[in-house]
């Protein structure tokens, strides 16, 4: 086996240092009838050329090529080829979580700019409430595109003395749009910075809040301090919180999160940077906003008065899975289909637009709706004039 | 003093800064294309809403970029780099056919809203996955949905409560052994649950009589680590089970040390009900500093109604998709359908090795331990003296009298130029030192290993301070984490702010 470091020699060599006939000794502790006397029935050994192969055929079998107007929560935007070169690196793909903090400077200082970064986008949390157990959870841009009056909104939740916990499901729109700096928690989806796709997972959670929450929340945290030289370091900090100490009385319950994935959210934020994020956010706005008003000319573009990012709900007349399978065989997907989830919604369906997305692109899906609507359109004129006829 | 340190050597590294410091207007490390679209007003889309100022993003290009996170990670150590010996933690290495495959277009870029149609790509790796590890658990069913271990807990407990609950039988506790992780205490309080502990016994195993008299009608499971956190298997795991089943109790298993077990011994032979995997340890998915991972969860028949859903299907066409009507489902418990890209990367693991070389890789795995254990026995102190599976556990008893902990010989390990072990765990050995080398050590590398423990054992006797006041050779000394955790840090501000 190609990974295993040790000739048939070696493995002798040990059995004899360790004073053991042979290896089935070593496994003497399980008990003898449930040991397994047969192979496990899992695909042979194969080549790495085969396992390539055999992945390419179901990537081929996986939408590759398709051009989407899919978003609701896992969006596809342009990843600069430095995140993936970068994460490459085995000093970061192959460490573990960094709790020896002398050999893993690099982790920890990496982890201790992406949570600056984060707030900067998220800007300082700084008005204080007194915590309550209730709270009023909002997302903006919410599932349909709108973007929530989070000011508003934070006015009545803080009033009443409950707390407002606000979640950001597509981070690019931080560039352009305001953060919810009256939130006291704010639940993030970093994927948009960075992360690929890849059919849901894995993503980048995050969760921010107010100094005052810090040794309530869970996960990983970074924090700055000194050696013995006095120079500036990192650790992993308020370990107090978790699992491995407190056990059943724990707030955090994590050991491996998403290290590597914040690492990619951290290269994509330094790439684009102050200027970029708004500048690429500008450009998503700008290809929903001209895509919007293409759909309005043909079909109901819905919420019409609220200012919207990158997505935006329109009603067909015909059902959108439909116009969906034959926009599938010029190779685009349309937008999610909203009966999915809420069968209230009918014929509704949400699309996003991206920097990726062409004029073209937009153009053609435009076209099969506007054909979808006309076809609608002269079958009931005919089922009319038959009745009148 | 570094004459017998053989495996590293001190050489320079570069320093570097915070990426705020290197940030000036003006420098950008982006270019967007033109834009095919007519240019908007953002104020007027967005009214109040518009954003206006980024604050302290950083500015810089992208050969800044690169040198700033290279630099940064030649202050690591990995897997990469040589042994990685961290206890429970699997550090085995991480193929890099996974990750090619991981990126592949169609793979990478899949929607998890896609049409089904055009997600059989995708689908079938979920499906070829799930079979595969059924089939090395020997249980019935599976959900990928969890994103880490313990959160595989999580998902198992609320299955183990729903199946109670189900039978009208809700129950209060779940019994756990000191020498569990640390995990499944926090979880089974998260899931509302009261923990009773359940002492191991002098050979470090599960009190078979002492489980017998805290067992009753009150307990929902067991969750148990096999081999458990000692490295020893649990021999008497069939009266465990059967004295659990008897009163309608479930055995959980904690499946971190699978790595012992894989193409040897299934724990759905041996009376296991429910157990997470986790594909970041037994499976090579990369650790990456600490995530993502990836949490399976494999239960036998009668769970099955309670899987998280969406439950993958095969339609009377012979297409995949997905079944969202489950009405006894303990619901979603994670976006989507889980960490997929670390799916893709397990199955080509598995794919790689195939039935031979699981075996073999499990085997590699134990006799890698019990060669260490050999070479280091009367070094350190043993306190266990029961085999050991695929990790082995010794004290600081001898040491200490000498005023050198766990964590010393740990510090000091790295000037030898390996990763430390896991120190201080399990709690019930005082000063553990937990060890485990994975198959991926070749004999040069863990007689280097050897060698430079016995070499600080030594030290303890003739040179402590050295030892005290290590690591000598890394950027930082000991990092001061009292003054950390009192008055935290955990942003970067701008001078003067």
């Amino acid at each position: 086996m190609r990974y295993l470091p040790k000739s048939p020699a070696d493995r002798e060599a040990i059995l004899k240092v360790i004073g053991a006939r042979s290896i089935d000794d070593l496994f003497a502790p399980i008990p003898e009838e449930y040991r397994l006397k047969r192979d496990l029935k899992v695909p042979r050994q194969m080549a790495e050329s085969e396992i390539v192969e055999w992945f390419r055929e179901r990537s081929r079998e996986n939408g590759d090529g398709l051009c989407s107007f899919l978003g609701a929560g896992a969006y596809l935007h342009y990843r600069p080829v430095i995140i993936d070169a970068l994460i490459s690196r085995g000093e970061f793909l192959t460490a573990y979580t960094p709790y020896q903090a002398e050999i893993s400077q690099g982790t920890l200082q990496a982890i201790f700019e992406f949570q600056t970064m984060i707030c900067e986008l998220l800007e300082e949390l700084e008005r204080m409430v007194t915590p309550k157990t209730a709270c009023v959870l909002i997302q903006s841009p919410n599932f349909f595109g709108t973007i929530e009056d989070v000011a508003a909104i934070a006015e009545i939740a803080h009033r009443k003395n409950v707390l407002l916990v606000v979640s950001i499901a597509e981070a690019v729109s931080l560039g352009i749009v305001e953060p919810p700096r009256q939130a006291d928690i704010v639940a993030m989806e970093a994927q948009s910075f960075g992360v690929p796709p890849s059919f849901g997972g894995p993503f980048c959670g995050i969760i921010a809040t107010r100094e005052q929450f810090v040794r309530q929340m869970p996960g990983r945290l970074a924090g700055q301090t000194v050696d013995r030289e006095g120079r500036r370091g990192f650790v992993l900090t308020l370990a107090t919180r978790e699992q491995h100490i407190r056990r059943e009385k724990a707030t955090s319950n994590i050991c491996t999160n998403q290290a590597l994935v914040a690492l990619m959210v951290n290269i994509f934020m330094t790439t684009y940077g102050k200027v970029g994020l708004r500048e690429l956010a500008k450009q998503n706005l700008a290809k929903a906003a001209y895509a919007a008003q293409q759909f309005g000319k043909h079909v109901k573009v819905l919420f019409p008065g609220s200012p919207r990012f990158n997505e935006f709900v329109i009603a067909t007349s015909e059902d959108p899975y439909a116009i969906n399978g034959r926009m599938l065989g010029n190779k685009i997907v349309g937008g999610l289909p909203l009966k999915k989830f809420y069968p209230e919604f009918g014929n509704a369906s949400l699309w996003c637009c991206t920097e990726l997305t062409t004029r073209t692109a937009i153009d053609t899906a435009v076209g099969f709706v506007a054909e979808s609507e006309r076809s609608i359109r002269s079958a009931k004129e005919e089922s009319v004039e038959e009745v009148a006829g | 003093m570094t004459g017998k340190i053989r495996k590293a050597t001190r050489h320079v590294n570069q320093n570097e800064g915070l990426i705020f410091e290197k940030s000036s207007p003006g420098k950008a490390a982006w270019k967007l294309p033109p834009l095919d679209v007519p240019e908007v007003d953002a104020g007027n889309l967005l009214g109040a809403s518009e954003r206006k100022d980024l604050g302290h993003m950083p500015e810089v290009s992208e050969i800044e970029i690169i040198r700033h996170f290279t630099r940064l990670s030649t202050w690591n150590y990995a897997i990469d780099l040589g042994m990685y010996p961290l206890g429970s933690c699997t550090m085995k290495y991480n193929p890099r056919v996974n990750e090619v495959v991981a990126r592949l277009e169609g793979i990478a870029n899949g929607h998890p809203y896609q049409p089904e149609r055009a997600s059989q790509g995708a689908l079938r790796i979920m499906k070829t996955l799930s079979e595969c590890l059924i089939e090395i658990t020997g249980m019935d069913a599976i959900t990928l949905q969890p994103a880490a271990g313990a959160h595989g807990e999580l998902t198992g407990l609320l299955m183990v409560r729903a199946h109670h609950e189900s039978r009208n039988s809700p129950r209060k506790k779940i019994l756990i052994p000191d020498s569990a992780h640390g995990t499944n205490p926090a979880t089974a309080a998260m899931v509302g649950y009261a923990v009773e502990n359940l002492k191991s016994n002098s050979r470090g195993m599960v009190e078979v009589s002492a489980l017998e008299a805290q067992m009753n009608e009150d307990v929902a499971a067991l969750m148990l680590t096999n081999p458990n956190t000692l490295g020893v298997f649990e021999q008497e795991i069939h009266k465990i089970a059967d004295i659990l089943h008897a009163k309608g109790g479930l055995l959980y298993m904690d499946g971190a040390n699978m790595n012992a077990l894989v193409g040897k011994v299934r724990p759905g032979d041996f009376g296991v009900d429910l157990m997470h995997l986790n594909l970041h340890k037994t499976f090579s998915t990369p650790h990456g500093g600490g995530g993502p991972g990836s949490g399976p969860v494999a239960i036998r028949k009668f769970l099955e109604p309670f899987l998280p859903r969406p439950v993958l299907t095969t339609k009377s066409d012979g297409t995949l998709g997905f079944d969202y009507d489950r009405a006894q489902s303990v619901g979603r418990v994670r976006s989507f359908y889980g960490n997929f890209g670390m799916f893709v990367r397990a199955l080509a693991y598995i794919m790689a090795n195939g039935p031979d070389g699981l075996r073999q890789t499990t085997e590699d795995a134990v006799l890698n331990a019990n060669y260490i254990r050999k070479g280091l026995e009367g070094t350190y102190d043993l306190p266990y003296s029961t085999p050991s599976m695929h990790e082995v556990i010794f004290s600081d008893r001898v040491q200490a009298k000498r005023g050198v902990k766990t964590m010393d010989v740990a510090k000091r390990l790295i000037d030898y130029g390996f990763h430390p072990y896991t120190t201080a765990f399990p709690l019930i050995v005082p000063g553990a030192l937990m060890i485990e080398p994975t198959e991926s050590e070749s004999k040069e590398e863990m007689d280097l290993f050897i060698e430079a423990m016995k070499s600080i054992a030594e030290e303890a006797e003739n040179d402590l301070q050295t030892v005290l006041s290590a690591p000598h050779s890394t950027r930082v000394s000991r990092l001061d984490e009292t003054a950390a955790a009192r008055k935290p840090v955990l942003r970067w501000k701008p001078e003067g702010s």
